[in-house]
C-alpha cells in the first residue's frame, strides 16, 4: 500500500495477457478467463431461460503484498468476482490458482486448509453475522473451526482484535442486531483478520465507517500488510479510499475488466472512456462547490443487463466514442503502457488504436450532440 | 432558522414545541436507551433538532454514534422492551413519542418513510423485490396489483436496475448489493412521503448511480416539498445535498448549523477531526490518513464532562479541569450555528484558522 512498493514495480504490473514472467513479487493468485453464470428459471419445470452472466471472462494475477483494488458500476460483478477467487462460489468457466494450486473446483473438505488463508470481508455485514451467536463467539469461531489456539486464550485475543478496529470490551456478550451498521463492519473485518490470513478479499471494508473510523482501519490493514505481508484485493465505490490504499486497480464493466493499472496511471490518465467518466463523477466536499459540476461526465443511456450484453465492446452503447468496430469486435485486455493494461479501440490520453474507424455510432453522437461535460 | 426556532433549540427541554410554519419534523430531548447484560446503554441522550419542509437535514458522526437508533425512533421502531424512548416528536404538529402505535404504524410510508441502513434486514428474503414494493404501495393506494406492479416497476426503473420488467420478479438474495439498496429506495420512495430519513443511502452504490438516487432524492423535494433527513459518512454528500447539517457523537449533538458555516468554519474539536480524517480526491494523497486518536466511547460509562475529553487535543484549554466534570452545553458560536466545547470563541476561532484549517 505504500508508494514505494508502487515505484519498484513499475514495468512490471499486470502482465497477465503477455504471461507475467517478469514480475519480481511472487504471484498469489491468478485468475484466467473467469466465469460466473447464474441461470434464470421460470415456470412450474424451473426450465433455464437465460443466464445473469455476472462475471464474463477474467484475467488478472495479484501479487504477494501488494492491494489489487476493484472499482466498478454497481452490478457489475464485482462482489461475484470476490466469492470466485476466495472460493465461495464455483466458477462456470475459467481458472484459479491460489499459491500455484488449481483451486476452482475444490470440493468443500479439500478447501479447508485453504480457508485459513484465504478471508473474506463481506458486503453485507448483517446477513454474514450469525443472529443467534454474540460478537465474542463469532469473532472466535474462526480459531476453534481450525483448531488454533492464541497465546493467551481465545477470548484475549478476540478481546485484542475487537479493540484493534475501535470497539469496546462491553461489545463482547452483545448480539449482532444490537449493533450500528459500522460496528457490524468492523465485526466482520475482526473475524477476517483473526487468523492471520494470506489473502483477504474485502467487498466495501469501509463503506459503513466515518471517515476517521475508516482512517484507522485504514491503517491497520496497511500495518498488517507491513508487518505479516498481507495481499489485498479491495472493492470499494469510494474512489478516495481505493486511490489510498491499492498499489494497481482493475476497472470492471459488466462483467469484464476493462482497464487494469497502476494506481497513479489511472488516476492522473486513465485510458477506458468508461474509467475517465467514473473518475469524473466523485462529488467534492465542499458546499461552495456545490452546483458545480463542470467536469462530470454524467453516462446516458440504460445501463446493460448482465442477462444479455451489448456486442462488441460492452460500453459501447454509452460511449461517446463508439465507431461501428467497438459494436463488432470486443476489444482485447492490451498492455498499451507500461503497467496499463486497456480494452478499448479508441482509448483516451492514448494514440487510437482503430484509427481508420473514424464513423461514430449514431448513439455515440446523440451523447456528443448533449454535451457529454455538463 | 427564525429567532423562535432557536430558541425552542437552545433549551432542549423546553416543552413547547414552538416552531415555525415551515418545519416539519421537530425533535425534543430524545433520548433512547437499552438495557443490556452489562449496563444502560445510552444510545441517544437528549438530541433536539428541527427538519423543514423541502429541505434537507444533514446528519454526520462517528460510527455508533446514535444517528440511526434517532430516526428509528423518530419512525416509532424500537418496539423492543429492552428500548427507552423518552422526549418528543412532533410530526406536522402530531407528537408521536406518546401517541399510540398503530397511529405511528399508519403514518409510516406515506406521512414518513425511511430507507435503511441494512438493506437486506428490511426486505423479506422469501417475497420477490417486486411483490414487497407492491405490498408497500397497496398500503396507501387503493389500486389493482396490476396497476402496484406497473408502479414498481417504474420505481425500479427510477432508481436505475436495468431491465426492470425482468428483474422485478427477483429475490433479494440474487440482487447485487448496490441493485438491494435501489430496490430498497424504490420502495421507500414509491407513496412519495413528506418526510423522507434516508439512512446512507449511497453506500452501496457507484458514484453515477450515487448522483442518480441524489438527483431522486432532490425530485422529491421539488414536487412534493418533502423534508429529508439524510444520514451519511459520505462528507461529499452531504456538502452537495445538506441545508442544515448536524454532527453527533456519544449519543448527542455536538454541533449543528447550517451546512456551509459548519464546513467552513466547524467549532467542535470532533468536527475538526473528522475534517482531518478525510482522503480525498481533489487534493494530493498523504502517505497515512489521520484518524482521530483513541477509541470510540462507551456508551454505558460515558466519560464525565465533555464526552470526547479523552481524545480532545484541546482538553486542558478550558480552565478548572471544567473539560472533565462540567457537560458543555450547545451554544451559539454563529447565526444559528450551535457548537457544545467548554473553549471560548476566541479560543477555536484561532485553533481553527491557524493549527486545522492551513492543514486541510
Ligand atoms: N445468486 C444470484 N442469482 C442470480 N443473479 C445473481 C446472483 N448473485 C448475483 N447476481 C447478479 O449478478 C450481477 C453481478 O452481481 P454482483 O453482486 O457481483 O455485483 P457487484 O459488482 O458486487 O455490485 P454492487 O456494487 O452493487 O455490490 C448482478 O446483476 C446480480 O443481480
Ligand atoms: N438494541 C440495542 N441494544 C444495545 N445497544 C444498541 C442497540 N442498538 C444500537 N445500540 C448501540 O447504540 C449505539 C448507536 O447505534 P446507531 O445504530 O444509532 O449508530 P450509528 O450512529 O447509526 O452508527 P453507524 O454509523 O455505524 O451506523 C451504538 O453504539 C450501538 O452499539
Ligand atoms: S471500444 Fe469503443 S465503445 Fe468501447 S470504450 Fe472504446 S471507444 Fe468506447
Ligand atoms: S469541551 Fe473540552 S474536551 Fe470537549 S471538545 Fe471542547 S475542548 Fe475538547
Ligand atoms: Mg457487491
Ligand atoms: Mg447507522
Amino acid at each position: 500500500m505504500s508508494d514505494d512498493k508502487t515505484v519498484s514495480t513499475p514495468d512490471t504490473s499486470g502482465s497477465t495477457l503477455t504471461q507475467g514472467t517478469t514480475s519480481d513479487g511472487e504471484v498469489l493468485l491468478k485468475v484466467t478467463g473467469l466465469q460466473k453464470h447464474f441461470p434464470i428459471r421460470k415456470g412450474l419445470l424451473q426450465r433455464q431461460t437465460g443466464a445473469v452472466r455476472a462475471v464474463d471472462g477474467i484475467d488478472f494475477e495479484v501479487r504477494k503484498g501488494e492491494t489489487l483494488g476493484v472499482v466498478g458500476e454497481s452490478g457489475c460483478g464485482k462482489s461475484t468476482m470476490g466469492r470466485l477467487i476466495t472460493r465461495l462460489l464455483e466458477p462456470t468457466g475459467g481458472q484459479v490458482e491460489f499459491e500455484g494450486q488449481d483451486i476452482t473446483h475444490l470440493k468443500t473438505g479439500e478447501l479447508r486448509p485453504m480457508r485459513r488463508d484465504v478471508q473474506m470481508i463481506f458486503q453485507d455485514p448483517y446477513s454474514s453475522l450469525n443472529p443467534r451467536h454474540t460478537i465474542g463467539t463469532i469473532v472466535g469461531a474462526p480459531f476453534r473451526l481450525q483448531g488454533v489456539n492464541p497465546e493467551g486464550g481465545v477470548k484475549k485475543e478476540v478481546q485484542r482484535l475487537l479493540s484493534v478496529v475501535g470497539l469496546n470490551p462491553e461489545h463482547y456478550n452483545r448480539y449482532p442486531h444490537e449493533f450500528s451498521g459500522g460496528q457490524r463492519q468492523r465485526i466482520g473485518i475482526a473475524r477476517a483478520l483473526a487468523l492471520n490470513p494470506k489473502l483477504v478479499v474485502a467487498d466495501e471494508p469501509v463503506s459503513a465507517l466515518d471517515v476517521s473510523i475508516q482512517a484507522q482501519v485504514v491503517n491497520l490493514l496497511d500495518d498488517l500488510q507491513e508487518e505479516l505481508g498481507l495481499t489485498y484485493v479491495i472493492i470499494a465505490h469510494d474512489l478516495s479510499v481505493v486511490r489510498h490504499v491499492s498499489d494497481r486497480i482493475a476497472v470492471m464493466y459488466l462483467g469484464k475488466i476493462v482497464e487494469l493499472a497502476d494506481r497513479d496511471k489511472l488516476y492522473k490518465s486513465p485510458m477506458h472512456p468508461y474509467s475517465k467518466a467514473l473518475l469524473s463523477a466523485v462529488p467534492i466536499p465542499d458546499p461552495k462547490r456545490r452546483g458545480v459540476k463542470s467536469e462530470r461526465i454524467l453516462l446516458k443511456g440504460d445501463v446493460p443487463s448482465p442477462i444479455a450484453p451489448p456486442s462488441g465492446c460492452r460500453f459501447h452503447t454509452r460511449c461517446w466514442k463508439a465507431t461501428e468496430i467497438c459494436k463488432t469486435t470486443e476489444p482485447p485486455l492490451k498492455e498499451l503502457r507500461a503497467g496499463q493494461q486497456v480494452a478499448c479501440h479508441h482509448p483516451e490520453n492514448f494514440e487510437d488504436q482503430q484509427p481508420q474507424d473514424t464513423k461514430l455510432l449514431s448513439s455515440a453522437k446523440e451523447i456528443v450532440s448533449e454535451p457529454v461535460e455538463k | 432558522m427564525s429567532k423562535l426556532d432557536k430558541a425552542a433549540l437552545g433549551e432542549p427541554d423546553s416543552t413547547a414545541p414552538s416552531v415555525p410554519d415551515d418545519v416539519f419534523l421537530s425533535v425534543r430531548d430524545l433520548r433512547i436507551h437499552f438495557d443490556t447484560d452489562d449496563g444502560l446503554v445510552k444510545s441517544v441522550d437528549g438530541v433536539s433538532f428541527d427538519v423543514r419542509k423541502g429541505k434537507t437535514l444533514g446528519i454526520v458522526g462517528e460510527s455508533g454514534s446514535g444517528k440511526s437508533v434517532t430516526s428509528l425512533g423518530v419512525m416509532g421502531l424500537h418496539r423492543s422492551a429492552r428500548a427507552k424512548v423518552s422526549g418528543e416528536v412532533w410530526l406536522d404538529g402530531q407528537e408521536l413519542i406518546g401517541a399510540d402505535p398503530d397511529v405511528v404504524r399508519r403514518l409510516r410510508g406515506r406521512k414518513m418513510a425511511m430507507i435503511f441502513q441494512d438493506p437486506l434486514s428490511a426486505m423479506h428474503p422469501y417475497y420477490s423485490v417486486g411483490h414487497q414494493i407492491v405490498e408497500a404501495y397497496r398500503v396507501h393506494h387503493d389500486v389493482s396489483k396490476k396497476a402496484a406492479k406497473q408502479r414498481a416497476i417504474e420505481m425500479l426503473d427510477r432508481v436505475g436496475i436495468p431491465e426492470p420488467a425482468k428483474r422485478v420478479d427477483g429475490y433479494p438474495h440474487e440482487f447485487s448489493g448496490g441493485m438491494r439498496q435501489r430496490a430498497m429506495i424504490a420502495m421507500s420512495l414509491v407513496n412519495n412521503p413528506e418526510l423522507l430519513i434516508a439512512d446512507e443511502p449511497t453506500t452501496a452504490l457507484d458514484v453515477t448511480v450515487q448522483a442518480q438516487i441524489l438527483d431522486l432524492i432532490r425530485d422529491l423535494q421539488k414536487e412534493f416539498g418533502s423534508a429529508v433527513i439524510m444520514i451519511t459518512h459520505d462528507l461529499g454528500v452531504v456538502a452537495e445535498m445538506a441545508d442544515d447539517l448536524l454532527v453527533m457523537y456519544g449519543g448527542r449533538c455536538v454541533e449543528r448549523g447550517p451546512a456551509e458555516d459548519v464546513f467552513s468554519e466547524p467549532r467542535h474539536p470532533y468536527t475538526w477531526g473528522l475534517l482531518g480524517s478525510m482522503p480525498r480526491l481533489d487534493r494530493e494523497e498523504t502517505d497515512r490518513l489521520i484518524p482521530i486518536k483513541g477509541a470510540p466511547p462507551s456508551l454505558i460509562n460515558l466519560p464525565s464532562g465533555c464526552a470526547f475529553h479523552p481524545r480532545c487535543p484541546y482538553a486542558d484549554i478550558p480552565k478548572d479541569n471544567v473539560t472533565r466534570t462540567v457537560r458543555p452545553e450547545l451554544t451559539e458560536v454563529g447565526g444559528s450555528h450551535w457548537a457544545a466545547c467548554h473553549m471560548t470563541q476566541e479560543q477555536r476561532e484561532r485553533i481553527w484558522t491557524e493549527e486545522i484549517a492551513p492543514k486541510l
